[in-house]
């Protein structure tokens, strides 16, 4: 047999049918679906008299556009714009017969973290939603992309996806990270090498020994940005810490049915000689702490370092650069230590589970924050409930952290968690677009511990200076 | 879908690269349950200030590009999110063609999936398109997705790829989910196959 990556493996056993000139339908494993990019998918289905092929394997959960404050049980707490689409999946669940988790449940949360934490997310498993984050799942070796509305339409009816399939690329983290150095400065690491563009075409395994010492939550920040680097996915090949992290979740197999995927799982690896269309090695001793200082993913640089000016760029992205610091409000040259933060944010499906809130309150223990505002946002519920048991939720409040309910919030301020003009934010989210997190908001990606390092000095902070 | 077959249109020159969803349609018109009406906030924050007046730099506001029905743009066009609703606005603005050197994926086959024609091209047939298009209304290109080339205003054509089956489906105007419900049985053997195989699924 011919060696094989992991990717091809997958692939490999989902395809349900090639046609001729290699146009394949994609057999899915798991279908999770939000508010914000299904309501068209659902009155498509209507409208052609169509059911949901598999609803058992179909997650519903509302986050995009649900308030964090409490009291939202009532829509009468939501805009009115919000409740619609909530209403509308609260209904589109119970007419399909999916599982569902309303705002009131405890389990409630950002797709991307109630997936995983309930056992839906599975090693080999293909998994797709309506968002382009869902390269997170990746971290479980399962095959997981973001697809458009009219592709929910599809695998809801058909329970697959006309796909051709992508190349393969390796990254290899080698070696271990320095203190202070996390997932996220990884992830942006990449994107910082490879451009925004980089992974286009290709579905990215990241390996090597940094990565393979990452807990699961630090694997699925790596995976989560995959999207930002232009992959269709990311992927980390399974192994004991992943068995252990899905062993005993509510809906992960039991008993015998357990071994029996435990069997297969193992087999889930990329063989020594496969072919690799694309490799790119970076040297974990390498990787800062890093900040983006402009409204792409790819605008990465060490907090150690200066404001870039725009001639340090080359075609296309001279003006881009420009661009980018007359909306950011920044003059080449400055440190970026120097750069004063309004706001700080820390959630989101890359930086919202227990292992992040964690870091960021070992830094905040005992601090008062000297930023106008702080927020955190728990991915789920579940996380939330964890961080109070473990008295994180204090640190954060004492601080002077506002403690939010679960959902995206200011990631892509959908809803009343927004930036206001010009307001500059510290945050650990995904996308530092022109306006992500509000009109004329300026983004900085950073880590949770860079966050809480920012909200304490009021500034962009090496967090190494505080640990 | 509406069928893909020529086009003869104003196209509009958008240099900048790495135009992403947000700046196609900001997150606070994804809040519709709806397909159409988008194209009113196509671009909306490039194209309209707070007050909702437009910006007369930005390229749409100008008249000669008011009715376009391409834009040529700068690299990765339409990274970011999955939101269909970026095709959607562009479409229902009347833009039915996207000519740039790379698309991000998920939106590159979003607009295959609402009759529009994403092209990618070399870096120096877009900088020449580019330039056609900067010539402003007289200046008309045509794309023929048949035979898979765009013509600027001076004759001067491009040959470009696609993907033959999504190409057949544009022409024809195909439903994807009606063209894979022919091949139901095949996905019942593959389900009940995998269900021996991964009983846990
Ligand atoms: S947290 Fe942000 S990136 Fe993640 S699913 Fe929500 S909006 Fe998308």
């Amino acid at each position: 047999m011919s060696p094989k990556t992991l990717y091809d493996k997958i692939w490999d056993a989902h395809v349900a049918h090639e046609a001729d000139d290699g146009t394949c339908l994609l057999y899915i494993d798991r279908h999770l679906v939000h508010e914000v990019t299904s309501p068209q998918a659902f009155e498509g289905l209507r409208i052609a008299g169509r059911k949901v092929r598999a609803p058992e394997k179909t997650i519903a959960v509302p986050d995009h556009n649900v308030p964090t404050t409490a009291g939202r049980e009532d829509p009468k707490n939501m805009t009115e714009d919000s409740a619609i689409q909530v209403a509308a999946l609260d209904k589109n669940a119970k007419d399909f017969g999916i599982h569902y988790y309303p705002v009131s449940d405890v389990r409630q949360g950002i797709v991307h973290i109630v997936g995983p934490e309930q056992g839906w997310t599975l090693p080999g498993m293909t998994v797709v939603c309506g968002d382009s984050h869902t390269a997170t799942h990746g971290a479980f070796g399962a095959l997981a992309h973001g697809i458009g509305t009219s592709e929910v339409e599809h695998v809801l009816a058909t329970q697959t996806l006309i796909q051709k399939k992508s190349k393969n690329m390796k990254v290899e983290i080698t070696g271990k990270l320095r203190p202070g150095v996390t997932a996220k400065d990884i992830t942006l690491s990449v994107i910082g090498e490879t451009g925004t563009a980089g992974g286009t075409g290709y579905v990215i395994e990241y390996c090597g020994e940094a990565i393979r010492d990452l807990s699961m939550e630090g694997r699925m920040t790596v995976c989560n940005m995959a999207i930002e680097g232009g992959a269709r996915a990311g992927l980390i090949a399974p192994d004991e810490k992943t068995f252990e992290y899905v062993k005993g979740r509510p809906h992960a197999p039991k008993g015998a049915q357990f071994e029996a995927a435990l069997a297969w799982w193992k087999t889930l690896f990329s063989d020594d000689d496969a072919y690799w269309d694309k490799v790119i090695t970076i040297k974990g001793e390498d990787i800062a702490p890093v900040v983006t200082w402009g409204t792409s993913p790819e605008d990465v640089l060490p907090i150690t370092a200066n404001v870039p000016s725009a001639d340090d760029f080359e075609g296309g992205k001279v003006g881009a650069a420009q661009r980018s610091l007359d909306y950011m409000g920044l003059t080449p040259g400055t440190p970026l230590s120097d750069i004063e933060i309004d706001t700080v944010f820390i959630g989101s499906c890359t930086n919202g589970r227990i292992e992040d809130l964690r870091a960021a309150a070992e830094i905040l223990k005992g601090k008062k924050i000297k930023v106008k505002r702080a927020m955190v946002v728990p991915g789920s519920g579940l996380v939330r409930a964890q961080a109070e048991e473990e008295g994180l939720a204090d640190i954060f409040k004492e601080a002077g952290f506002e403690w939010r309910l679960a959902g995206c919030s200011m990631c892509l301020a959908m809803n009343p968690d927004q930036l206001a003009e010009d307001e500059r934010c510290a945050s650990t989210s995904n996308r530092n677009f022109e306006g992500r997190q509000g009109y004329k908001g300026r983004t900085h990606l950073v880590s949770p511990g860079m966050a809480a390092a920012a909200a304490i000095t009021g500034k962009l902070t090496d967090v190494r200076e505080l640990m | 879908m509406d069928k893909f077959e020529t086009l003869t249109g104003i196209a509009a020159p958008m240099p900048l690269v790495n135009i992403d969803t947000d700046m196609i349609i900001p997150k606070q018109f994804l809040k519709t349950i709806k397909r159409s009406g988008l194209g009113a906030n196509l671009f909306d924050e490039m194209r309209f200030d707070r007050q909702g007046n437009e910006i007369p730099d930005f390229v749409l506001n100008q008249d000669a590009y008011r009715s376009a029905e391409i834009l040529v743009a700068g690299d990765n066009f339409g990274c970011g999110s999955s939101r269909e609703h970026a095709p959607w606005a562009i479409k229902d603005f009347g833009i039915r063609c996207v000519i740039s050197t790379s698309f991000a994926d998920i939106f590159y086959n979003n607009c295959f999936k609402n009759g529009i024609l994403p092209i990618a091209l070399p870096q120096e047939a877009v900088d020449v398109l580019m330039k056609d298009a900067e010539k402003g209304a007289n200046a008309r290109m045509t794309i023929d997705l048949e035979n898979q080339t765009v013509t600027t205003s001076d004759g001067e054509s491009f040959s470009f790829e696609v993907d033959a089956f999504k190409k057949h489906c544009l022409l024809e105007g195909l439903d994807d989910i009606g063209l894979t419900m022919e091949k139901a049985a095949s996905i019942d053997t593959f389900e009940a196959q995998a269900s021996q195989a991964r009983p846990w699924v």
